[in-house]
């Protein structure tokens, strides 16, 4: 992978200062999801298995046609299809494409406690790197998202890399493609936040779908994947897709404060035993005067 | 302590000669078995708790290797635990004479000993020890199934994966607090009481001063015996 593409701005779990903080780089990459022109078709589920070199996993039948109801390990891309009722009491089927968001403030990256085993690229990109990783499971209660998923046979978290390797080399991710309705674009946060926004001005105007617009949630910072909604108002709709999502308080207070409160407290504990021998030492036994009376 | 008329080795406050028998063979296994897999805890542990202590997962095998015992050692921390409230609930409970020490307790962080009124075979500050960590494992150990199966609690259910986080960090640090000060008062402060739970003895001397009603009773069986 090119270092200069695949410059590491922040790194979990890690002691000091990170070698490319800081780093601005014109170029974050954006993944743009329209999902007033997805189909459904789930190319893209197959053509990330194809390219991350996983089989098709066993689907899980749930009176839709979704693959399984959330992504897998092995399984880092799914459409999720919701129906929705419309106020006119019409049904319309909801189709989202389901993946990691890629935060500028990644949830898993803060919870995560081993060193190097999450990144963030320059470029935006959050990857992990299982030959770091422990296994823990912290990065599930991090993300806003419910994505990092567990391979319980490697003891290793996995989830959409964004195709590092391949942006790496100068290529579109995998699932942008196969789209053959091209709902899916990709290309810089700038330009896509831009295509997205005429999208949802044009659905505005000439769809009548007046509460059109594109998700771009700021609690995480902006996300490396952003989607045209025809509602932005639920995104809840949309197989659950968070309408603030942000990294969860407890894990904000237990990787800020909690450590320094904790880190103090036993330091405190330490020091505090040892002040207290220094003062008043040892106790006595009675009739024992060098003081280590209970020696057999 | 047993108040049975029954004096073995094998029973805690048999008498012989200067000595005293303190802890027995049984109780300083399951205190050592406890010590151990928390010590196994702590280590790991710190080292999933700050960037700054990761290293000390390399004491024990690297990270993953950590991650994948700890679980286990804090199970069978629990069960060390389980097996002393079995041991020791009778003579944790708090007595009349617990609460005129509790009183003084100022006296003997002084080491003002002289002042302290006497304590049976465990004082005040050494079952509010023992308390402290039962309760204290039976936080950790139900708040750490969640973070060991994080992912079979569901989605909509994740503040339970949020309250396991907040209940394991507290409950730990709040064992951490009283195991630095076990540690120093079982080692530096009072003097006898690590070799005691080693090799099971003390002086009389040491039982008379640090817990003279037990010493007063182990004496009292002991010439019953004779």
């Amino acid at each position: 992978m090119g270092q200069a593409t695949l410059q590491i701005v922040k790194i979990s779990g890690h002691a000091g200062p990170v070698p490319g903080a800081g780093v601005e780089r014109a170029e974050q990459v954006c993944k743009l999801v329209d999902t007033t022109t997805c189909i459904g078709c789930k190319a893209c589920e197959v053509a990330c298995l194809e390219w991350n070199g996983y089989t098709f996993s066993e689907t899980v039948f749930d009176n839709s046609y979704q693959t399984m109801p959330e992504t897998a390990w092995n399984y880092w891309n799914l459409i999720k299809f919701n129906e929705h009722e419309r106020e006119d009491g019409s049904v319309t089927l909801l189709m989202r494409k389901d993946q990691c968001m890629h935060c500028a403030e990644p949830g898993c990256l803060a919870a995560c406690p081993a060193d190097g085993a999450i990144v963030q690229y320059s470029n935006g990109i959050v990857d992990f790197q299982q030959a770091n990783c422990i296994g823990c499971g912290y990065c599930v209660s991090g993300c806003p998202f419910n994505i990092p998923k567990f391979n319980s046979g490697t003891k290793k978290m996995f989830k959409c890399t964004l195709c590092s390797d391949r942006v790496g080399e100068g290529l579109e991710p995998a699932c942008i493609k196969s789209c053959p309705t091209g709902c899916l674009h990709f290309g810089t946060k700038d330009d896509m936040k831009d295509l997205a926004e005429t999208r949802a001005k044009q659905l505005r105007e000439n769809f009548g779908l007046e509460k059109a617009g594109v998700y771009d949630p700021p609690g995480v910072g902006g996300t490396g994947v952003i989607y045209v909604l025809h509602d932005v108002t639920n995104p809840e709709a949309y197989g659950g897709l968070p309408k603030d999502p942000h990294i969860p308080w407890v894990v904000r207070f237990w990787k800020g404060p909690a450590k320094w409160i904790g880190n103090l407290g036993m330091l405190f504990g330490v020091v505090g035993v040892t002040m207290h021998y220094l003062r008043f030492g040892p106790k006595q036994v009675d009739g024992q005067k060098d003081g280590d009376g209970g020696q057999p | 302590m047993s108040t049975s008329q029954v004096i073995s080795s094998t029973r805690a406050g048999h008498k012989d000669g200067g000595r005293i028998l303190r802890y027995t063979l049984h109780e300083r296994v399951h205190h050592w078995l406890a010590a151990l897999t928390y010590i196994y805890c702590l280590i790991t542990g710190l080292a999933f708790w700050s960037p700054y202590m990761f290293w000390l997962a390399e004491l024990v095998g690297g990270g993953p290797t950590a991650r994948f015992w700890h679980p286990w050692f804090g199970v069978g921390f629990t069960i060390s635990m389980l097996w002393m409230y079995k041991m020791w609930r009778g003579d944790m409970q708090t007595t009349a004479a617990d609460l005129a020490w509790k009183k003084a307790i100022a006296h003997y962080i002084r080491n003002e000993d002289e002042y302290l009124p006497p304590i049976g075979r465990f004082n005040y500050g050494q079952k509010l020890f023992f308390w402290l960590m039962l309760y204290g494992v039976i936080l950790l150990v139900l708040s750490g199934f969640g973070l060991w199966f994080v992912e079979s609690i569901p989605w909509s259910m994740r503040w339970v994966r949020y309250l396991a986080v907040t209940v394991h960090v507290a409950s730990a640090m709040a064992t951490i607090g009283a195991f630095i000060i076990h540690v120093y008062m079982g080692t530096a402060m009072v003097r006898g009481g690590f070799t005691s739970i080693i090799r099971g003895e003390v002086s009389t001397a040491w039982a008379r001063t640090h817990h003279r009603l037990w010493y007063e009773q182990v004496t009292r069986q002991n010439s019953a015996e004779k």
